[in-house]
């Protein structure tokens, strides 16, 4: 459903992606993963709209996006979070789950009353009077994900939205995200936590150094060579399967 | 829906119930002028407290509400009411044209209070020098009390008039609070990309809030000239009425539907007691008033509304308790 | 039409009162570059540093030049105070209430002046403001000519302390990374608080210079801050260099503009250029940092 071809995007002379496709399944949980400061975030900032990108487009159900801004995108039915959380700090939980809740509800009441049903889907309904600023890293986390669930996307991108928690706070999570999906919503997740990634993920795409490199089952792509030297450095590869080999014959 | 109505009735009742209480011109005066200013103030706050794109120029939508309505009816004879749509409109014109600009160019926090200012401090100087404005000599309205001409010889019934106008606002205020478009003016506020990520069409949220606001300030220029009967570039386009629409809001809770009103009683009423301790030293109100802004600054920054709010929470907390 | 004499020497003219201007904006744009705010109460303290002057000369018999060394520590240590003391405490590091305040201190520098001074317009009279320096057809003033000189000697010895002493280099660490700099063991507050207080030091020496020439009013502020305001926006916020070019531009603008469109509609230039500079290229014409 959701297609990225081709993109390319410069800054300056830094180039941040380069010729990265990608395409996503209608239904899926698709994952995005690479080391840091592979151009992941950069990415989604393409397909969510806040970057125009230097070439290459995106499409959404076969429609060219390339040139919609961001609250079209929006309308469209693509939901972003962001790596770092991007709380509304002077309102309360509510208040930030409901301006999200907007985009398909005109009414304040039926904006709240989403809101409230999002809370509780993600685990927030507790919170609902607190402020945004009080909540601990876990809180803001699903806080992120209730504001862009509430405008009822048809695809959610998560970016990292397990990073910073604690393996209980992961393990409480996970079935979260796969409720979100089994409701209907594809997920394309950029995510460190491999755990989740093998325990999520259909299909896995990586991106190292601007370029995607591999794709395919958690499975598979974990074995590749050629994402073994990105995450570990060039020859890691080699010296791994040494080892490997080293071991099978003892 | 009832939420934020009940205070406005009541504080609206209490101020028309006081022509039963006193027959004294100088409160009528007092008052007047703080609707007056309470009015300009709320444009502010719809776009300043309400929307956080703070205005140093709020002086232009004043101006040209004000010269609209005297243009009119001096050089056109156009009656006072339709002169007064004409100002509306034309304040929320220029609120348009001003934040298109500025809004598309993608001016924020300070670029954008000064680019306001820079366009009130433009329309000063030509206004100072055109002969349609009246130039440095200024306009006067012709003396003519009658409803039509919405000039009225008893002072009670401008108070009436100007009273009028704030609860108008207000009720628009808080209707807009209540509102998917206020949410997501505070959106805005808060974190633009945050809002447009989630579908808030950020320009379109800011020009209707420029526009609505322009158009608010803009009617207080008009009841302004409509009970000073006068108007020239220092008073129309000055820096003084930046400052006061700005001020009320910040001192009153910027943000909060009675902000603008209660900020404006508070500083001309605390304005109105320093004068009468410390004689006619000239400018002594304004340095109370500007002590004032950096006092809730650095203490209060929710402004009195705000205090109230926490004063109350924390009684609710103990009484809950 | 005017002759080109008449324009030529009106350009120099304006270009002898940009060097002032450029003064005036310098402790501005320092202030934006490192503080990343925007000082409202720059020409207030412009006016109340000019009627310091003012009143050294009328109590004192103190002549405006020689009252640089006292007018230049006393407004450095002003400025210091204000930063440390009441700005920076007052707005818990929001640069929306920074702004704020200082446009409060300008309103409160600017009615103390006129509640203690009255709103009467003062200069300092002496024979120097009349007399003149003939370079070839055109009669220049002499203090508008010190003025110039003095305003660029002291625009240098600002970008030497910028560039070569250790608080220059303590500055314009904390003007790119304040979190690096606070690290690194420098002192943020303080530093703050010298920069605010170079800015104010700066004003003193423009009211010295300005004063032989000039007039003060408590109002007088506002003009100027305009003036400033529209020096830095063209010259790239947080540029010195920038400050020096922006504000030689805006006196050589005002004074033609002043002569082809009359004393009133003259400012128009001013506000036009500020307005344009901002919608369409927000960082400035040599958009450099300090
Ligand atoms: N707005 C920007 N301007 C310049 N460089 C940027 C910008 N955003 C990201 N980058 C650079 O692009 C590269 C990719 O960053 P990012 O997409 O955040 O990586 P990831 O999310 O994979 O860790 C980094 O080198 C980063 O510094
Ligand atoms: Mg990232």
């Amino acid at each position: 459903m959701l297609q990225v071809k081709n993109v390319t995007m410069r800054f300056g002379g830094l180039l941040a992606i380069s010729d990265a496709s990608l395409d996503v399944r209608q239904g899926s949980i698709t994952g995005l993963i690479g080391p840091n400061g592979a151009g992941k975030t950069t990415l989604f900032a393409v397909i969510a709209g806040f970057l125009r990108p230097t070439q290459g487009q995106i499409a959404l159900f076969d429609k060219d996006i390339t040139g919609e801004e961001p609250h079209r995108r929006a309308a469209s039915g693509i939901a972003r979070t962001f790596q770092i959380v991007q709380p509304f700090a002077g309102l309360n939980v509510q208040e930030n789950i409901t301006v999200g809740a907007y985009l398909r509800h005109t009414k304040p009441a039926d904006a709240v009353e989403k809101a409230r049903e999002v809370a509780r889907q993600v685990g927030l309904e507790k919170d609902l009077d607190k402020s945004a600023s009080s909540l601990t890293v876990a809180g803001r986390k699903r806080l992120e994900l209730a504001r862009a669930l509430a405008t009822e996307p048809k695809i959610l991108l998560l970016d990292e939205v397990l990073a910073g928690l604690n393996p209980s706070e992961i393990r409480d999570i996970i079935p979260v995200i796969r409720s979100i999906r089994d409701s209907g919503v594809t997920i394309l997740m950029i995510e460190h936590v491999m755990q989740a990634v093998m325990n999520l993920c259909e299909h896995v795409y990586v991106l190292a150094q601007g370029k995607m490199i591999a794709e395919g089952t958690p499975a598979a792509v974990c074995n590749d060579q050629a994402v073994i030297e990105a995450y570990l450095g060039k020859g890691s590869a080699e010296r791994l399967a040494r080892q490997s080999q080293g071991e099978n014959h003892a | 829906m009832m939420r934020g109505y009940f205070w406005i009735i009541v504080i609206t009742l209490l101020i028309a119930a006081t022509p039963l209480l006193t027959s004294s011109n100088t409160f009528f005066n007092f008052t007047v002028v703080v609707l007056i200013i309470a009015l300009a103030a709320q444009g502010w706050n719809l776009l300043g407290g309400i929307g956080g794109q703070t205005s140093f120029g709020h002086a232009m939508f004043f101006g040209i509400g004000a010269y609209t309505a005297s243009m009119l009816q001096t050089h056109l004879g156009v009656n006072a009411w339709i002169a007064l749509i004409a100002a509306i409109a034309a304040g929320s014109l220029a609120g348009l044209i001003v934040g298109f600009l500025s809004f598309r160019a993608g001016l924020r926090g300070s670029y954008f209070a000064l680019v306001t200012l820079a366009f009130a401090e433009l329309l000063r100087v030509l206004a100072n020098a055109s002969e349609w404005t009246g130039g440095a000599s200024g306009l006067l309205l012709k003396l003519e009390p009658s409803l039509a001409n919405m000039q009225f010889s008893s002072r009670p019934t401008f108070m009436l008039l100007a009273l009028a106008f704030v609860f108008i606002s207000l009720v628009i205020t808080q209707h807009i609070v209540n509102s998917r478009f206020g949410a997501h003016l505070v959106a805005v506020r808060e974190n633009e990309d945050a809002a447009k990520a989630l579908g808030v069409d950020v320009l379109t949220v800011k020009l209707k809030a420029i526009s609505l606001s322009g158009a608010m300030t803009a009617a207080a220029g008009v009841l302004y000239v409509q009970y000073f009967l006068y108007i020239d570039a220092a008073i129309a386009f000055g820096i003084w009425i930046s400052i006061e629409a700005l001020l009320a809001p910040m001192v009153g809770g910027r943000g909060r539907v009675l902000g603008p009103l209660i900020g404006a009683f508070t500083l001309h009423g605390l304005g109105e007691i320093t004068k009468s301790f410390a004689g006619r030293v000239p400018g002594i109100d304004l340095m109370v008033f500007a002590v004032v802004l950096i006092i809730v600054i650095a203490f209060a920054s929710a402004g009195i509304l705000g205090l109230l709010k926490k004063l109350s929470d924390r009684f609710a907390a103990k009484g809950g308790a | 039409m005017f002759s080109p004499i008449i324009i030529i020497e009106a350009m120099i003219n304006g270009l002898l009162t940009g060097a002032i201007y450029a003064l005036v904006a310098l402790g501005l744009t320092l202030v934006y570059g490192v503080l990343h705010i925007i000082n409202f109460a720059h020409g207030a303290t412009l006016a109340a540093a000019m009627f310091a002057v003012w009143g050294l000369n009328a109590g004192f018999g103190i002549d405006p030049y020689v009252a640089i060394v006292i007018v230049t520590p006393v407004f450095f240590a002003l400025g210091y105070g204000l930063q440390r003391f009441v700005i920076g405490p007052a707005a818990h590091g929001d640069d929306g209430n920074i702004l704020l305040i200082t446009l409060g201190l300008s309103i409160l520098i600017e009615n103390a002046l006129l509640a203690s001074f009255g709103s009467d317009t003062r200069s300092i009279p002496s024979d120097f403001a009349f007399s003149v320096v003939e370079a070839g057809p055109f009669l220049l003033s002499s203090a508008k000519l010190v003025g110039a000189v003095g305003s660029l000697v002291v625009a240098i010895l600002f970008w030497l302390l910028m560039t070569r002493t250790d608080t220059g280099k303590a500055i314009r660490a904390v003007a790119r990374e304040k979190l690096g700099a606070r690290l690194v063991g420098i002192n943020v507050g303080h530093v703050y608080a010298v920069t605010f207080g170079l800015g104010c030091a700066a004003l003193g020496v423009a009211a010295c210079l300005l004063m032989p020439t000039f007039y003060v009013n408590p109002r007088i502020g506002g003009a100027f801050v305009n003036i400033a305001f529209t020096v830095v926006v063209l010259g790239g916020m947080g540029s010195v260099p920038g400050a020096v070019a922006g504000g030689l531009i805006i006196g050589v603008v005002e004074s033609v503009s002043g002569l082809l469109l009359g004393e009133s509609l003259g400012q128009i230039g001013i506000f036009i250029i500020f307005i344009l500079v901002l919608l369409l290229r927000p960082t400035g014409l040599f958009g450099a940092r300090v």
